[in-house]
């Protein structure tokens, strides 16, 4: 399969007033063309920064690259011009945020910052092709576009995120980053959306990263799945790899263990003892070695590489073959 | 629209009835009598009833309140109590020279204002972005007309390129708009880069950004429409200030508006100048108010009027 | 607030230079002129001595003297105790009926938050300088009588400013939380609501005594605020108009006493401002 996008080693941070956060240390991913990927991890663990840093939309004077390279199909967007930059977003590389109730302009109509995207990317194309467009891709997300002279404030939240979709499908984009596209959606709703998102992507052929902290999505919409602790990708590999559970990294070990299992005879859930490190002091060696069942004195001193245990299935630990104890 | 805008007008009666009613009581209330003040101590009694009589002061405040408001309301708003010409005359003549002044201030304030604060935003942080504010923090602190003074001492007096009173030309409201828009245009520019840095940051800007727009069309196009509508509520405000400072800075340039002629009656209480004085001025104040509400509804789709 | 977020408002607060430049010449500034009846005699202020008219900055004199050869320092710092405590207490004032109506109005809301918002419209009708100096025409020149005038003026602001926090922090849950546990209004008002609304508050008590500080000085311009030969800022100004072509050290000198108390007060509103609100910073 051919590589879309190549996340090598990444660090990442933020500068703010009280202390520098590392937000992404070594961060290394690929996305295969085509691929629908999760990438799965708790709050703070890097996966938005990821999405932001491949469109070079990292907060101003605030978030930096420190280094690691980014490329996409050969382009290296650490070092692409600003005009080059432009034509990659919103055409190639589509983001859907986290909030649709923030990420839709408040003053302008749903209609025109749709059709913005094809204003920016598709110039040659006549006016009316565009407002055709439009209306094709309100209908395939489920908004009469009949509607596309209203504001933001007169739709729900869940049609918001509609049009989030909307706006970043409109442009039959290669990559679609969607971050938490169904976090602030009720789970109804989310399903819903997600199979809207799945189905477009195929019908253009799309590759798309899901990010979520959710293994349920990921177990039912993705191809494979990523997952990522305190700013790096300590697994990967496809669905049934890693939900089979033969060979897991201990961290996703205990996620699997947060969730219930009606099969177990578990009385209780078990929760990953600890918090994630501090990101703005981390440790030295693992950064999981202090939450881990399987910490031995060398993770303390030293970092693992990611290793691969199957074909395409890697694990980012010195005892990646090991079992965590079963619950 | 039509209907919230008389609406609102209808609603402006209430507000003038009652600042007006309260001006009346307050000054009613002053000590020393108007009939005393205006004929001389040597007055004999009779003169000074006589003169109550004709003036309406030996009756109630509130008869004399309801009488003065029956004739204003038909444009009667009396005669200046010591000068004696027609109080809505004189207003005639001078309300357009402090009209002019006020509007003028505020389309420069405006002008100058929201350019600097958008300037300031954008080169955050930069050399601009200190300069710009530290200028706006010296205008905002600096009294209208100590910098009145000022400018007429460097401009007329030192350099002698403007006129430094009177409203004889063009050339002689260059000075009296300079100090009064002042505090606006450092309120301005101070605004539309507090609410410009506070927008660029917010979600949707990052979307107009992800979405592969120009950085310039970002901050125009998304930013800067949505940051000025917080600048547009404020410039109701503004111009209300304006107009207050007008009242001074007319002094400082002996200005023929409604200014030097308002402190003058107020130092010599001369109720009816400045009853219609606050008349007028709550009339302009809550027509601009209401303009600015209006626009506000048109700029920005949430706004409901009702 | 409770004391540790007061110590982390004042532990950002100190890192902002301007806002700590603006604390300490405010506090020099007070010191100077609250303590001057010890070191300076208050006859220096009003003493005339024509020999002595218009001496330059410097010499004997460090700010010169007047037309009638008063020392313009003296005046200045017997000036400046009038204007700075005229400012903190019309003020305090204000605060204390604002928060008063306005609390009333945004905690009760229906008719009272009518009755009272339509008495702040009514105020509000006018701009400030105007209604203080109908006031001051009204009541006479003094000094109380001007401290009601301004306070009048400033009034409807704070008002406003509580009532509208006080709104938004009505409908939320631990409002609701605390009615549940059966406290009573008095006490939800004083212990739930005013503490929350404190952050705004502030700023706009601080960014109103600024303006107060310029009202005080406009009014004694006018020649209606405090009746002379009392010193004070804006009298100090007007007095000497007349001589400002051949000598302007008498106008520019208070003029640079009034912009440096009002910048320093800036200042530490906007520094009180980042600090209250950490996500408001720029």
């Amino acid at each position: 399969m051919e590589k879309l996008l190549e996340i090598k080693n990444l660090y990442v941070n933020y500068k703010t007033d009280e202390a520098v956060v590392h937000a992404l240390n070594g961060f290394t991913l690929d996305v295969y063309k085509g691929e629908t990927l999760g990438l799965v991890g708790e709050t703070g663990a890097g996966k938005t920064t990821m999405c932001l840093s491949t469109l070079r939309l990292l907060p101003e004077d605030i978030g930096e690259v420190v280094s690691g390279s980014i490329k996409y199909n050969d382009i290296d967007i650490m070092k692409a011009s600003k005009n080059q930059m432009r034509q990659l977003r919103g055409a190639e590389i589509s983001m859907i945020f986290q909030d649709p109730m923030t990420s839709l302009n408040p003053i302008m109509t749903v209609g025109e910052q749709i059709r913005e995207v094809l204003d920016l990317h598709y110039p040659d194309m006549p006016p009316k092709k565009r407002d055709t467009r439009v209306d094709d891709i309100m209908k395939l997300v489920g908004i009469l576009p009949e509607r596309k002279d209203q504001y933001p404030h007169q739709f729900s939240g869940g049609m918001k995120q509609r049009i989030v979709i909307a706006m970043a499908l409109v442009s039959e984009p290669k990559l679609l980053l969607a971050d938490e596209p169904t976090t602030a959606l009720d789970v109804t709703i989310q399903a819903q959306i997600l199979e809207l998102m799945k189905a477009l992507k195929e019908s253009f052929n799309s590759s798309m990263v899901l990010v979520t902290h959710d293994l349920g999505i990921v177990a039912e919409f993705c191809d494979n799945v990523a997952v990522v602790y305190a700013g790096s990708v300590i697994e990967r590999g496809s669905i049934e790899q890693v939900f089979s559970r033969v060979k897991n990294h201990p961290y996703t070990d205990g996620l699997f263990n947060c969730i219930p299992d009606l099969t177990s005879e578990a009385k209780r859930l078990t929760p990953i003892p600890g918090y994630m490190a501090d990101a703005s002091n981390l440790p030295k060696g693992c950064k999981f070695a202090d939450r881990c069942v399987r910490c031995r004195e060398k993770c303390k001193e030293t970092e693992p590489e990611l290793q691969e245990v199957d074909k395409g299935h890697f694990i980012k630990c010195w005892y990646a073959d090991e079992r965590s104890g079963e619950t | 629209m039509l209907k919230y805008t008389l609406k609102r007008l209808l609603l402006l009666i209430p507000v003038i009835i009652g600042i007006t009613f309260l001006v009346f009581l307050v000054l009613s209330v002053s000590p020393g009598d108007p009939a005393v003040m205006m004929l001389g101590v040597e007055a004999t009694e009779a003169d000074i009833a006589a003169k109550r009589a004709e003036l309406g002061l030996d009756q109630p405040v509130l008869i004399q309140y309801v009488q003065y408001m029956l004739k204003a309301v038909r444009g009667d708003f009396g005669k200046s109590w010591y000068q004696g010409f027609d109080v809505l005359n004189e207003f005639s003549h001078r309300l357009p020279y402090t009209l002019t002044l006020a509007v003028l201030s505020t389309i420069v304030a405006v002008v100058i204002g929201i350019p600097a604060g958008v300037y300031a935003a954008v080169r955050h942080n930069h050399m601009p972005d200190y300069i710009i504010t530290f200028f706006a923090l010296l205008l905002s602190a600096a009294p209208t007309f100590w910098l009145g003074m000022m400018y007429q001492l460097f401009f007329s007096l030192k350099l002698g390129w403007l006129p430094a009173s009177g409203a004889g030309s063009w050339k002689a409201f260059i000075l009296p708009i300079m100090s009064l828009t002042g505090g606006m245009l450092a309120g301005n520019s101070r605004m539309t880069r507090t609410w410009l840095l506070d927008v660029i940051r917010s979600d949707y800007v990052r979307t107009a950004r992800a979405k592969g727009n120009k950085e310039s069309v970002v901050i125009v196009k998304h930013a800067l429409r949505n940051s000025l509508l917080q600048v547009i509520t404020q410039i109701g405000v503004g111009f209300s200030n304006i107009v207050g400072g007008s009242l001074v800075a007319e002094t400082v340039y002996a200005f023929p508006g409604i200014g030097s002629f308002l402190s003058a009656a107020v130092k010599s209480k001369d109720i009816p100048i400045v009853v219609g004085c606050i008349i007028v001025v709550s009339v302009i104040v809550g027509i601009t108010n209401l303009v600015v509400d209006l626009l506000y509804a048109v700029v920005d789709p949430r706004v409901q009027l009702e | 607030m409770k004391k540790g977020q007061m110590e982390l408002v004042w532990i950002r607060f100190r890192k902002n230079k301007l806002a700590m430049l603006g604390l300490i010449v405010m506090v020099l500034l007070m010191t100077v002129c609250l303590s001057a009846p010890l070191w300076l005699d208050y006859s220096k202020v009003t003493t005339q001595s024509i020999i002595n008219a218009y001496q330059a900055p410097g010499g004997g004199h460090i700010f010169g003297t007047d037309q009638f050869g008063r020392d313009l320092f003296a005046r200045i710092i017997y000036g400046g105790r009038i204007s700075l405590f005229s400012g903190l207490i019309t003020i305090g004032i204000a605060f204390v009926v604002g928060v008063a109506m306005g609390g009333t109005a945004g905690y009760f809301g229906g008719v009272v938050d009518t009755v009272i918002m339509r008495f702040c419209d009514i105020l509000m009708s006018v701009p400030g300088v105007l209604l203080s100096m109908t006031i001051v025409a009204a009541l006479g020149q003094g000094l109380v009588k001007m401290l009601i005038a301004l306070s009048v003026a400033q009034i409807p602001r704070q008002a406003r400013t509580v009532r509208a926090a006080v709104m938004t922090l009505r409908g939320q849950e631990f409002i609701e939380a605390a009615k549940c546990c059966g406290t009573g209004n008095t006490r939800i008002l004083l212990k739930h609501i005013i503490p929350n609304v404190l952050g705004p508050l502030v700023i706009s008590v601080m960014s109103g005594l600024g303006g107060t500080i310029l009202s005080i000085a406009s009014l004694g311009f006018l020649g209606i605020g405090i009746a002379p030969p009392t010193p004070e800022w804006g009298t100090i100004i007007s007095e000497n108009q007349a001589s400002l072509m051949y000598y302007p050290f008498l106008g520019i000198i208070p003029g640079l006493c009034i912009m440096i108390a009002v910048l320093s007060l800036n200042f530490i509103g906007d520094g009180l401002r980042d600090a209250l609100d950490p996500k408001q910073k720029n």
